[in-house]
């Protein structure tokens, strides 16, 4: 029966800016960046993902859960607990705002497994995948929208501006944000289908469509990865886990296997950059995201930008200090950077790789 | 002499007033339905198969071959053939052969099958002005590999990798012998995967020495009978296939009557002129999966390791045979439905026994995907693919490339008349008779046959630039992408496909 589904689609805006030396910046630069993009959303899902903004908790991983029904939140702390050492349970602080009217109870976790839970081979990252795994796919009316250290996904049903101010994003400050802003065409408003989509460290904003949806979920599932939320962007965010952390790929190369050079590219490079480009996409084929797509992942050394191989959706990059941005449009960036040292349009399938100074 | 009962088929017409006696027909059919009479031509209708030889040589068109209007009396349960086969097997005792696939009426469930198109959010992809991929590689994939990237920056592969069979479009030639069809016959095959860059194989024959310069574009077949099998032969091609059965005739062998063995395939084969060449309905050291596994491995150490294929026909319990000759060492599952092709076949045994490709396509890549070893092998579905939209829709139910036959052989003449095993096709291509094999002339119809997978590369093009992908990686196993239509939700379930309009 898993075929069955009811596929997401949505178009898009997103934003992006890390800070190369660790700076922490407050959330309203990225909430003034995504908010002039507001004709790129139709008000039924906004974001916005930050890294950084837990330095008191940042050895723990902090999961964010919704409870679209809150009698389960009982359930879910029940299994929480018999798995790890919880640290801090808080409800995560919201604003009453007027277009809100209805929002899912939120509350973060501080949490670590327990030790004599890792037991055999099992590392602890995956420990924490299968818990959101097993919660996302079997608890009815609970959702866990993020479970990295030291950062946090805010997401929901509402303009950017107005989740911004519902979750004070301004509060926040971290050194890679990341947000965006959405226009889906088939689903009823459901805060956990707004973006951004995180599992550990990783966190995705998206704008596109994956035409190859269907075969990179089926593979996947090959993995264990449950494929819950049925939309695109969470195809993205398994796919680096499963090529960088499990497979140990390095990010350039998992670019290289999610968008991946032609054929003719890689008949013309030397022996040896053919050879290991070659044998990248007969193994990754079922991998490789295929259809308009351009995406932001963040991760707990950097941001990373990416387009699909033929540059079907709008990604602009800028430097200035250490600071670079990426977004779907060039006036996104200027909004709150208006004079940028550098400005370009990355080539279709072209990474664009900025990582953390150490 | 006792007239049959059972009534001709076809009757074959001449438009007297149209025929100038020129005798091509005569000269043409190889059934031996038309001799001269003297003053006119006379007509054997009885041994008339409707292959339509004749008609397209007749320069007057005044050769009609219409369908028998008398039939038995119309009836729904007792169909034309049944009544004509009990007449037959009363005045033969015998098994009715036949050729070809099943042409039964079974649903048939490509055509139940419609592929999505990209509209608005996003965009479709122009195929004339943008890459567009088909090239596909055969064989074990590692499930990840390991890269490093060297002092100069380039990336350099730590990974050793499983050998590869590259094609550039997803589409290879199903194994047919020299013996089932003829030596210009295999050669047209040969010339066409040579020029369009996929492979053709060689079926149970051996190899014939004039196909030794295409052995970059063939493969190599070990059956049942082991004809023409030696340490050359294994090495001869890109790789080794071990044929369990044939969608055909699941569970059956092979019987290659005498009259179909002259010295060149007697030669090619390893066996005396004329006598009959018998493959066992199994294979005498293979009573097992893991005898199965034996002989993959001692291939494999005969060949240094190149890629072998197992070939079995679709039948109810595919997924969990598939599964174990994945785990048998296999590099290639080569899955063949019931409407695949036959030289020769009971019809009895090709209209009942086996599934369709489509239902065996789903229920094997779903169980590979289940026990996590889909990247172990490549799966290969064959059976009546009869255009690229079918190709299309077997690539996304998850099969890794299609084998083609019988539309191959179209290109050459054939008429799917079904009369293979009788080894007097006109067009020349199931016979030995050299008078029918010289009518093939290789050259020219191989250029029909690159027309026909250029053609296909056309449209798996369009279809993929219709979906929005440029890569067929993109649409192998993409069930998403299908849906059904008057389909019953088992089927549906079965296939992995939602039904139009969800």
């Amino acid at each position: 029966m898993n075929h069955n589904y009811q596929k997401d689609i949505s178009g898009c805006g997103l934003t992006g800016l890390i800070s190369k030396k660790k700076n922490r910046l407050s959330g309203s630069h990225i909430v003034k960046s995504l908010c002039l993009m507001n004709d790129r959303g139709n008000g039924l899902g906004a974001g916005y993902a930050a890294y950084g903004i837990y330095p008191e908790f940042k050895d723990f991983y902090a999961f964010h859960i919704m409870y679209d029904e809150p009698s389960v939140r009982w359930t879910v702390e029940e299994y929480l607990k018999s798995n790890y050492h919880l640290e801090k349970i808080e409800e995560i602080p919201t604003f009453p705002v007027k277009a809100i009217s209805i929002s899912p109870l939120l509350v973060r976790y501080f949490m670590k497994p327990l030790k004599d839970k890792l037991v055999g081979d099992i590392q602890e990252a995956d420990f924490v995948v299968n818990t959101v795994m097993k919660v996302n796919s079997e608890i009815e009316g609970a959702y866990i929208f993020s479970s990295g250290k030291n950062m946090g996904a805010f997401k929901g049903v509402g303009n950017p501006c107005d989740i911004a101010e519902f979750f004070r994003i301004e509060d926040y400050e971290g050194y890679i944000w990341t947000a965006h802003t959405r226009f889906p065409t088939n689903t009823p408003g459901w805060w956990g289908g707004a973006h951004p989509f995180t599992l550990l460290d990783w966190s995705i904003v998206h704008n596109g469509e994956i035409s190859s949806y269907g075969i990179n979920k089926r593979y996947l599932e090959m993995y264990g990865y449950k494929l819950t939320l049925l939309t695109d962007t969470e195809v993205a965010a398994y796919l680096l886990d499963l090529l960088i952390r499990r497979h140990g790929l390095d990010i350039p190369t998992a670019c290289l296997a999610l968008a991946a050079p032609f054929w003719k590219n890689i008949d013309n490079k030397d022996e040896d950059e053919r050879e290991a480009l070659t044998a990248l996409r007969q193994a990754y084929g079922s991998a490789l995201l295929n259809g308009p797509f351009s995406i932001l992942f963040g991760h707990s050394k950097g941001l990373v930008g990416i387009n699909d191989r033929i540059k079907l959706r709008p990604l602009v990059a800028a430097i200035k200090d250490d600071i670079t941005y990426m977004a779907s449009e060039e006036s996104a960036i200027r909004a709150i950077c208006p004079t940028p040292e550098k400005v370009w349009a990355p080539r279709a399938g072209e990474a664009v790789i900025v990582n953390l100074e150490d | 002499m006792f007239k049959s009962l059972a009534p001709p088929e076809y009757l074959a017409t001449i438009d007297r007033e149209k025929c100038i006696r020129c005798k091509r027909c005569i000269q043409n059919c190889g059934w031996g339905v038309y001799s001269w009479g003297g003053d006119k031509i006379l007509i054997n209708t009885s041994k008339c198969v409707k292959c339509l030889r004749c008609y397209h040589y007749c320069p007057e068109e005044a050769i009609e071959i219409k369908d028998n209007p008398t039939k038995f009396k119309n009836n729904a349960y007792w169909s034309f053939h049944h009544i004509r086969n009990i007449k037959r097997q009363a005045e033969t005792g015998g098994i009715p052969l036949t050729g070809m696939g099943s042409d039964q009426n079974y649903p048939i469930l490509f055509d139940n099958l419609m592929i999505d198109a990209c509209q608005v959010t996003n965009p479709s992809i122009d195929p004339l002005r943008e890459p567009m991929e088909l090239r596909t590689y055969l064989g074990k994939k590692p499930s990840s590999v390991k890269i490093e990237k060297g002092k100069d920056g380039k990336l350099k592969l730590q990974t050793k990798m499983p050998p590869q069979i590259k094609l550039d479009l997803p589409i290879i030639f199903s194994p047919m012998s020299f013996g089932s069809i003829s030596l210009n016959a295999q050669k047209v095959l040969a010339m066409a995967a040579k020029e369009c860059g996929t492979v053709m194989n060689t079926g149970e024959g051996g190899l014939h020495e004039d196909l030794f310069p295409y052995k970059s574009n063939i493969m190599v077949q070990v059956a049942s009978g082991r004809f023409g099998v030696n340490p050359d032969y294994l090495n001869a091609g890109v790789a080794v296939e071990i044929k369990i059965g044939q969608g055909a005739k699941p569970g059956i062998g092979g019987h290659l009557p005498g009259e179909k063995i002259p010295l060149e395939v007697a030669k090619t084969r390893m066996i005396p002129v004329g006598t009959d060449a018998i493959s066992p309905a199994p294979q005498h050291d293979i009573y097992s999966i893991e005898d199965l596994r034996q002989l993959i491995y001692a291939i494999k150490e005969a060949t240094n390791y190149k890629p072998v294929s197992v070939k079995i026909a679709a039948v109810h319990n595919v997924a969990a045979i598939a599964s174990g000759i994945v785990r048998a060492g296999a590099d290639i599952v080569y899955l063949d439905g019931f409407r695949g092709g036959t030289g020769a076949a009971p019809s009895i045994i090709r209209d009942h026994l086996g599934i369709p490709i489509e239902h065996a396509i789903a229920a094997v890549d779903d169980r590979l995907r289940q026990e996590g070893i889909r990247n172990e092998a490549s799966i290969v579905a064959a059976g009546g693919i009869r255009s690229s939209a079918d190709a299309a829709k077997a690539i996304a139910l998850g099969a890794d490339a299609c084998a083609i036959a019988t539309s191959a052989l179209i290109t050459m003449g054939c008429t799917t008349c079904g009369k293979c095993y009788t080894g007097n096709c006109s067009w020349g291509i199931t016979t030995q008779r050299p008078e029918l094999t010289a009518r093939l002339d290789p050259e020219v119809y191989a250029e029909r046959l690159i027309n026909l997978l250029h053609a296909w590369t056309h449209e798996l093009k369009e279809i993929l630039g219709a979906l929005g992908i440029n890569s067929i990686d993109s649409l192998r196993g993409n069930r998403e992408r299908l849906r059904g239509i008057g389909l019953d939700t088992q089927t549906l379930d079965i296939l992995g496909v939602k039904p139009a309009g969800r």
